[in-house]
Formats: C-alpha cells, structure tokens, sequence
C-alpha cells in the first residue's frame, strides 16, 4: 500500500537558488540590445501621442469600452478577429521556423519571462553586488546589512513590477489620465485589479519563480524537443574537444597554462610582435595538454556560473536550456585568456557534431520543414497585409428575416424581407446607397432610407423588402444587395441573399 | 522491501502503541489541502459579514453590503443585499437610459419618427422587446400571425387600416371580429355554392355554375354576405371584414391545401360555423403610451403599412 511513496516525494523539489555571475560577450550585447529595444517599445509606446479627430489622442489603445482597438492610423473592430487570428498564427509558425533553425532563440533572447527576469537579476546585481557576494550573503545570518540588502532589492522589484503592471494597464486606458486617476483613486475597478494582480504576477515571476516558470510551468519549453532536428543550430558543448580521452582537467603549469599570457596582464591592445609569441605559448602549452590526452576544457565552471536555469551545459542538450548563449560568452572569455581557439561551447548542429570530421557550424535551411514553415510565414504575412490594405470603410451583415421566410401579398406577389446593418469603420460621417442586382429595380423597397447617414464608429439598420411576381419568384432564388458609400463608389461591396417564395424555401 | 520494513522506513505513526504493538498510522492531510481549507473558513466569514447568510429570529442576518434602487413608484428603497434588489436596480439603470429615447418617442411625429436613422434603429431594438413581450404570443415573433386564429402583421393587408392612426387605434381600444354561423341559416348546397363564389374571387379552380348561383345568393337577403363584406366583396375596414378577393386568408385555411377541392372546404368551413374569436385585447392602461407609439411604427414597419 505504501509502495512507491519514495517516487512521490521526489515529485517536489525545493528551489535551489541560483546566484548568477555577469559575463561579458557577444551574446550579453545582444541580449542586453534585444532588453533595451523591448523595454523601450514597452514602456514608452503608450505614452506616444497620435492626433485623432474622434478618439483618444494615444498612438496604441485599445478602446475596449468603445469596443475599438486603435493601432496609429488603424482601427480595428471586433469584426477584423481574423487578423488577430492571423496574427497568432504567424507568431506560431514564426516560432517553429526559428526553433527549427536556431533552437530556443525566442526562450533565450525574445521571451518577456527572459526579459524580466534578466533584469531583476540585475537590479539584484547592483544591490547585492557580483555572485561571491550574493552567495555570502545567502549564507550569513539575518543581520542588518542582510536585511537592508535583501529587502532594498525586494522593493525594487516590487516598484518595476507596478510600473510594469501599470503600463499594461495603459495599452487600455488614455495615459497620462490613467496614472493620475489610479493614485487619486479615481480609476476604475478593472485598473486595480489589473494592476495588483500583474504585479504580484510579476513580481513572483521573474523575482521569485524565474527558471522555474521555464521548467514547470511554460509548455512551449516542454513542446520545442519536437522542433529540433539534428541539423538545427544549438547551443551545444563540443565533448570531444573539451574532454579529450583523458577527460577535462584544471589548467596547473605542465598541463597547459602560458604563464606569459597570465603575467601579461591586458589583452588586445598588445603589439604583433608579443601577441605571436602569446600565440605561441598557448599553441605549445595546448599541444602539451592534448599529448597528455587532456580535452580543452579546463574545468573551470564559469558555464555553470552564468547559466540562469542553473544547468550544465556540458551535460549535454537538456530541455531546461533556454538557449541564452551566456555560457558561450563566459567559455570564450577563458579561452581567450588562455589563448585557446573559441567555440567549446558555441551554435552548432548535433549532425556536426556528431561527425568524423566537423565543419564551420552554419545555418542549415534547405530543409522541408523549414522551407515549408517560410512559405507558410510569406503566405500568412502577405494575406494579412493584403487584408489590412485592402480593408473595407464599412462593415456590413445582410440577414434575411426568417418569420416569416416570405410573406404572400394580397395581390399574389411574394415578398421578402432583409435587414442590413452598415458599421461606419471611418473616420467620417458617411451616407450608404443600397442597390440590388438580380432582381428589378423596383422590387426593391427601402422605406423611407433610400441613403442612410451614419456617423464614424456606429451601426445603422435598414429594412429592406423585395417584391416579386409570382413568375419572377419562381424563378429567382438570389440576388444581390449592394452598400455603395456615396461619393466612393469604388468600397461598394456586395452581398448575395437568398429569396424564398412558397415551394422554394429550404 | 517487506511491509514491516516500509513501514519503519516511511509512515509515521501516531506514536502511542497499544497491547504492545498496536500503533496507528498517521497520514496527515496535505499542507496545501489545510491551508485552502482555512483559506474557505476565512472566506466564509467574510462572505457572512458581507452578504445575507444566516436565518435570525424571524428574518435573517441581512450582511453590511446593501443596495439602493429606485423603485416603479419612484420611492428610494434600500435593502440588504439580494438577487431582486440587484435585478430592480439594473432595471431602474436600464429605464433611466432609455428615458430620452422614449421622451424622444413622446414628442416626434410618426413620420418624424419613420425617418429618422437613429429614432428607426431604436424603435427596431425596443419595438422587438416590446412586442415579444406581449404581441408574439398571438402574432408569433415575427408578426406571420396563424391562419384560423391570428392575423399576419407582415403583409399588406390590414382588417381595419394599416395608417399610424389606425394601427394605434387598435392597440389602444382593441378589436371584436365577428361572423354570424350560417350552418343554421342555409343549405348545405346553398353554403357550398358561396364558397365556391368566393373561390372565384381569388381565382382558386372552382365549378362555374355553383359560383353564379353563389354570386346572386351572396347579393340577396337570404344570405346577406354584401352587408359586412360589400358589394364587391372587397370587405369593410370599419367593422373589420375582410377582403374576399385578394390572396391573403385569415380564417379559412386556403393555402394548407393543395387541391381546389380542399381549399374550397376550408372556404365552406368558415360559412357555416361562422367566427367569434377575432379578439384583440385592450392595451391601454397596459402598457404606457410611449410603449404603444414604440409598436406602433414597429407594427407599421412589419408589413409596410398604408
């Protein structure tokens, strides 16, 4: 009865927290670039002011009271659903592509939980100082330098997750109105609810759960396994260079270091003469190791050091891997300072890897996969544009009224009934003609509305009937409404109806 | 691995032994099971606190949120928080926001009314509530009606005129159709040569010698059909009678049949029983006066009017 208990409570395992150390490198540049760029559109792009006859003046709002979503000189209603449709669809084809290519770049680069998190790992950073310091102070007591340092941060992340959670709430109320409403109490309920719950939600996120949220909590972290192939690029650890036959081991004199190389001091701005001999040194201390059967790993952990889901990477590719490139950086920084060639760890292919004789790492596209993921991109993205350029002024249903389905007159004609719902999508009062074609002209009857004025954001409705003969009925079983914009006859757009008499209704 | 050893290794125990050897396991609740079961107890609390909760003497403990409405007398009334107050107040929100409409209503002319876009699109939206309210039972929703019981609202006849006016009128005093029983007066052939003359009016296939003797039976005192439905057969909107030789029926149940013979028994039918169930109700006193201009240009909107 108490058979497999063990199992159980291993389900659970406390957080073990990981202290970061910084590094510097080619991919700490771009992420930090990719964090700017984010945070600026982010947090700044509400504030953009954006000159409207009849609307909020806020480059991005979406309106949802006045049900209207206002995107710099686009307005899109409810009833554009489908380029939002669409749009979810590229970003998911736009994330397999890229997965296939290049791995988890969105997770490691892109992904807003990287993003925040990066950045409360900085502010922890220049609070609590670099890694050593952060670690010892995890482990000394509860006393007042502890207290002011652990609490100082925790503040910190509290204020960046408010103004987080207070921007999100602006992408749906005018700013800077929001902002004064919410600390006068004036702002609506909505406002507050949004705004305590994105902060906490932010706050535990990328202050207290970080790289758990990627293991335990996101699914695409737990479905990308299925969108590598071995030509896709990864981060991966090169083993066979790292370890050798010997395995890797720590750098001592005899087994690789360039004792030069560490007395000199700075690198990069020395002559050519005392970088060849450098050079030199290292060759001849690496070759030193490999006849010894060392790899070139030296053991160091700085990979392990930087990673913030706490892996290592020379474990192997493991699905905790965010593919954040830091352990590349941090691996050839101590090449670089011992003089060995860069790229242990670095993008490359488990193909590549795998084979005989490795090649340059490169992008590998001519694949199915991938060209069928691009095609689909390209036909996606250029429908949508195509959509949005071609967008309508107006929106309108035609609804043929259904009791009853026809309505026999008292002279033997047949008459139906059709109700047309115009929505002014301009930004200007408009006045709408509705013609038919199919049926005479004089079928038609549009009461007292032969043009219907509508102002910019409403709907209007329309009543229209359409008279036949009993010989013209049964012959014809639709037709066509027209909704012509006066003044624009090229936005006419037109709708088929059905007609229905006695026998031909179905 | 034995049961004794498991046992040692992993459950506790209550930690008292009996008879020796007699101990209990101790499996508690999980942690997160206990604290979401405080979490309901406090939630509870504060619900009773806030809302309605506990039966007290003779009424109950009522909770401190309450709500203010104004009620159909236009007294304010405030209660404790229940689903009617709640109700009564979104009523009283909604009546308030319809209110300029309906004084619009009030103050504009029918064809003022007819239009304008805006006043159209609201008479379409109140027009509908109102008359699902109180017209669809009878007139169905979309105002067909039902032959033999209820006339259709959507074609071009109207019993007693399609004006405004008259459309009002009718809402406002209600209407009695009657027609006398003629089983009891006539002959059977005397009834079937009348229905085949009215088949006629229509142009439904009839038997030519009958309908002549019909047309004189229906012109003469015996039968004295021309009295409500006039010489020319083509009704009196006054008293409500219909047109006999347009295509729209009402009583007799011309269109369910497909034969000549059947439409002309259904035609015979409604001679001899005659009709005492045209009844339009009263509606004045029912509903206000704004509601009843609001159905009437959404009656008038139906079937087009006159």
């Amino acid at each position: 009865m108490q058979s497999g208990l063990e199992d159980q409570l291993a389900l659970y395992q406390k957080r073990i927290p990981i202290f970061t150390r910084s590094v510097k490198g080619r991919f700490r540049r771009f992420k930090t670039a990719v964090l700017a760029l984010a945070y600026a559109i982010y947090f700044l792009l509400p504030w953009l002011p954006w000159a409207r006859p009849d609307a909020p003046s806020q480059a991005v709002l979406f309106d949802l009271p006045g049900r209207r979503f206002l995107i710099f000189g686009l307005t899109v209603y409810p009833q554009d659903v489908i380029w939002l449709a669409l749009l979810l669809f590229i970003a998911a084809i736009l994330l397999f592509f890229v997965t296939g290519l290049v791995g988890r770049a969105f997770c490691g680069y892109f992904c807003f939980q990287t993003l925040w998190t990066d950045f409360f790992i900085w502010i922890e950073h220049r609070v609590q100082g670099e890694r050593p310091a952060r670690v010892r102070l995890y482990r000394q007591p509860w006393d007042r330098e502890k207290i002011l340092k652990v609490a100082g941060t925790h503040v910190l992340w509290l204020l960046a997750s408010f103004w987080t959670a207070i921007t999100f709430a602006a992408y749906f109320s005018p700013v800077p109105q929001l902002v004064i409403d919410f600390f006068t109490g004036q702002a609506a309920a909505a406002a507050y609810i949004t705004v305590t719950v994105l902060t906490l939600s932010t706050y535990a996120a990328a202050g207290l759960m970080r790289e758990q949220i990627c293991t335990y909590v996101c699914p695409y972290g737990r479905f990308q396994s299925v969108m590598y192939e071995a030509e896709t690029l990864a981060v991966h650890y090169d083993a066979k260079r790292g370890e050798g036959t010997q395995g890797r081991a720590v750098v001592r004199a005899g087994r690789g270091i360039a004792l030069e190389r560490r007395k000199g001091g700075a690198r990069g701005g020395d002559a050519p003469e005392r970088r060849h001999i450098q050079l030199s040194n290292a060759e001849r201390a690496r070759a030193e190791r490999q006849a010894q059967g060392y790899g070139d790993c030296v053991d160091c952990g700085l990979c392990v050091q930087v990673c913030p889901v706490g892996i290592d990477i020379r474990d192997g590719l493991q699905y905790k891997c965010i593919s954040c490139g830091l352990c590349i950086d941090a691996c050839n920084t101590i090449m670089d300072s011992f003089g060995f060639p860069r790229g242990l760890i670095r993008y490359d292919s488990e193909k590549n890897l795998a084979s005989q004789t490795p090649l340059a790492p490169k992008l590998h596209w001519k694949r199915l996969k991938i060209i069928g993921y691009g095609v689909a991109l390209i036909l996606m993205t250029g429908y949508l544009g195509y959509s949005i350029a071609t967008r309508s002024s107006f929106d309108r249903a035609v609804s043929q009224v259904r009791q009853p389905l026809y309505v026999v007159l008292s002279n033997g004609d047949i008459r139906n009934r059709y109700q047309v719902r115009i929505t002014n999508k301009s930004g200007t009062a408009t006045r709408y003609r509705i013609t038919v074609r199919g049926v005479p002209v004089q079928a038609l009857d549009l009461g007292n509305f032969e043009e219907i004025g509508i102002k910019p954001g409403h709907s209007g409705l329309v009543q229209a009937s359409v008279r036949l003969s009993p010989n013209e009925a049964a012959r014809i079983r639709q037709f066509e409404l027209t909704i012509t914009p006066v003044g624009r006859p090229g936005e006419a757009r037109s709708e088929r109806v059905r007609f229905d008499s006695p026998g031909h209704t179905s | 691995m034995s049961e004794q050893k498991l046992q040692s290794q992993t459950v506790q125990t209550t930690g008292h032994a009996w008879d020796g050897d007699l101990q209990e396991y101790n499996n508690p609740l999980p942690v997160w099971w206990v604290y979401t079961f405080y979490a309901t107890v406090i939630f509870a609390i504060v619900y009773w606190t806030i809302y309605p909760s506990w039966p007290f003497g003779k009424g109950w403990l009522g909770g401190v949120a309450d709500i203010t409405y104004v009620n159909s007398d236009g007294e304010t009334k405030t209660h404790s928080w229940n689903t009617r107050a709640l109700l009564m107040e979104k009523l009283n929100a909604a009546s308030v926001e319809q209110k300029p409409y309906f004084d619009k209503v009030a103050s504009m002319s029918y064809e003022q009314i007819a239009k304008d876009p805006e006043m159209s699109g609201f008479i379409q939206s109140a027009g509908k509530a109102l008359f699902s309210d109180n017209c669809a039972p009878c007139h169905q929703a979309g105002g067909q009606g039902k032959i033999g019981f209820f006339p259709n609202l959507t074609d071009d006849d109207w019993l007693y005129g399609g004006t405004y006016a008259k459309i009002h009128e009718t809402l406002m005093e209600g209407r009695r159709g009657y027609m006398p029983t003629f089983g009891e007066v006539l002959a059977a052939d005397q009834i079937d040569s009348l229905a085949n003359y009215v088949a006629s009016l229509s142009g439904i296939p009839h038997d030519a010698g009958k309908a002549s003797a019909g047309n004189v039976l229906f012109h003469s005192e015996t039968a004295a059909c021309f009295y409500c439905h006039g010489g020319d057969a083509k009704g009196r909107k006054d008293i409500g009678a219909p047109n006999l030789t347009d295509n729209i029926w009402l009583w007799a149940d011309v269109p369910g049949s497909d034969a000549a013979e059947g439409k002309i028994a259904a035609i015979r039918n409604v001679i001899a029983q005659g009709l005492n169930k045209g009844v339009m109700p009263v509606w004045a006193g029912r509903l206000s006066s704004e509601q009843i201009k609001v159905l009437t240009v959404y009656v008038h909107d139906l079937g087009g009017g006159q």
